[in-house]
């Protein structure tokens, strides 16, 4: 038990200092370790608990402590949720106090324009994983292009796709 | 528009300002963080909001945990940092525990598994909408298109972990954006 915690610590100590670009950059390697490397759960399981956490309010890193907690309990939900806010926090905690003497420099424009494109990647990387985990079946397909295809034309609220997503998937039209 | 006077929150109005934002943000705070602490609660300016989001933006780390650290930090030092997260996270985590108990309780339950793979499905539509909007400022930049599609490859293709790809690509990145003089 102690090692699955101490595995978990590390796995998302590492995982809060690289998530450059927000909590979507890092969802692949969250997948990778989780599915692939531990083997806590399935793709399919993952992917579940990414969209709940979607649908809960909050910041979108909140499937880290759900994932802690799916694989150890409290005490996973704990270590997950200080490993994932802790050390990024700490660094914005000193950043900001050299912040006013970086602000001004050149390189600071060019590290950011090149962080972007990184980051842009990543978040394809990490919709391309998810999407491969939950279309399986045609019905599937369907939901996510119809979502992406609102959300993408018109401002509704993505809760409204979720909870459409949901009470489609409810009736088990096409599974 | 002459700038409205702002007020410096304690640290016991942190914590409930940043309690109610993350109990009623649902699908994405910032643009509620920016109504919370600019217009309704007045603890900064908009220019004020708008330096430390970009700030944030550039540390690692979730933008919106970044924030709530960097406003409690610059009103009330650590303990306001502190405070400002907690309250943040505080609820959302007792919620998506809650609905963790539900799935797990129901799995096996045929509809529950439908429903499930529904949301799951509108949920990647969520992501992908996402990365389209991300990408699409950058549809002119054949540099940052070829390095966005370099880490899509790497990462989504071939399965590469994390750390090695991005301290390998970053910099490349970042020296090349600095030769192009960006």
């Amino acid at each position: 038990m102690s090692e699955t915690l101490a595995a978990l610590a590390l796995i998302f100590g590492q995982l809060s200092l690289i998530a450059f670009g927000g909590g979507n950059t890092i969802l692949p390697e969250m997948h990778r370790q989780v599915v692939d490397v531990h083997h806590w759960m399935t793709s399919g399981d993952f992917a579940a608990l990414f969209a709940l956490a979607q649908a809960a309010p909050g910041p979108n890193l909140m499937v880290v402590p759900l994932i802690g907690w799916q694989v150890a309990g409290l005490a996973g939900m704990l270590v997950t949720t200080a490993a994932i806010f802790g050390p990024s926090s700490i660094v914005t905690l000193i950043a900001l106090r050299l912040w006013t003497r970086f602000k001004d420099k050149p390189w600071r424009a060019a590290v950011q324009a090149g962080l972007v494109p990184v980051s842009v990647g990543l978040v394809a990387a990490s919709a391309a994983i998810i999407t491969r985990s939950v279309d399986h079946e045609w019905i599937f397909v369907a939901i996510t292009a119809g979502s992406t295809a609102v959300l993408l034309r018109f401002k509704v609220h993505p809760l409204w796709m979720l909870a459409l997503g949901a009470a489609i998937g409810w009736t088990g039209f096409g599974q | 528009m002459a700038e409205t006077p702002t007020k410096a929150p304690t640290t016991g109005e942190l914590f409930t300002g940043f309690l109610m934002l993350g109990l009623t943000g649902f699908g994405g705070v910032l643009p509620l963080a920016r109504h919370m602490a600019v217009e309704q609660r007045r603890w900064l300016t908009g220019a004020e909001f708008s330096e430390l989001l970009s700030l944030c933006q550039f540390l690692p780390g979730g933008n919106i945990i970044n924030l709530s650290v960097a406003i409690g930090l610059k009103f009330r030092g650590v303990p306001g940092a502190v405070a400002a997260i907690f309250g943040l996270i505080a609820a959302p985590t007792a919620i998506v525990i809650a609905l963790g108990f539900i799935y797990a309780r129901y799995r096996h339950e045929p509809q529950v598994v439908h429903m499930f793979a529904g949301l799951a499905a509108a949920a990647a539509g969520l992501l992908i909408t996402m990365a389209v909007k991300l990408a699409w400022p950058l549809r002119r930049k054949p540099l940052a298109i070829a390095i966005g599609l370099a880490i899509f490859v790497a990462i989504a293709g071939l399965h590469f972990p994390l750390v090695p790809t991005m301290l390998v690509i970053a910099p490349i990145s970042i020296f090349l954006m600095m030769r192009a003089g960006a």
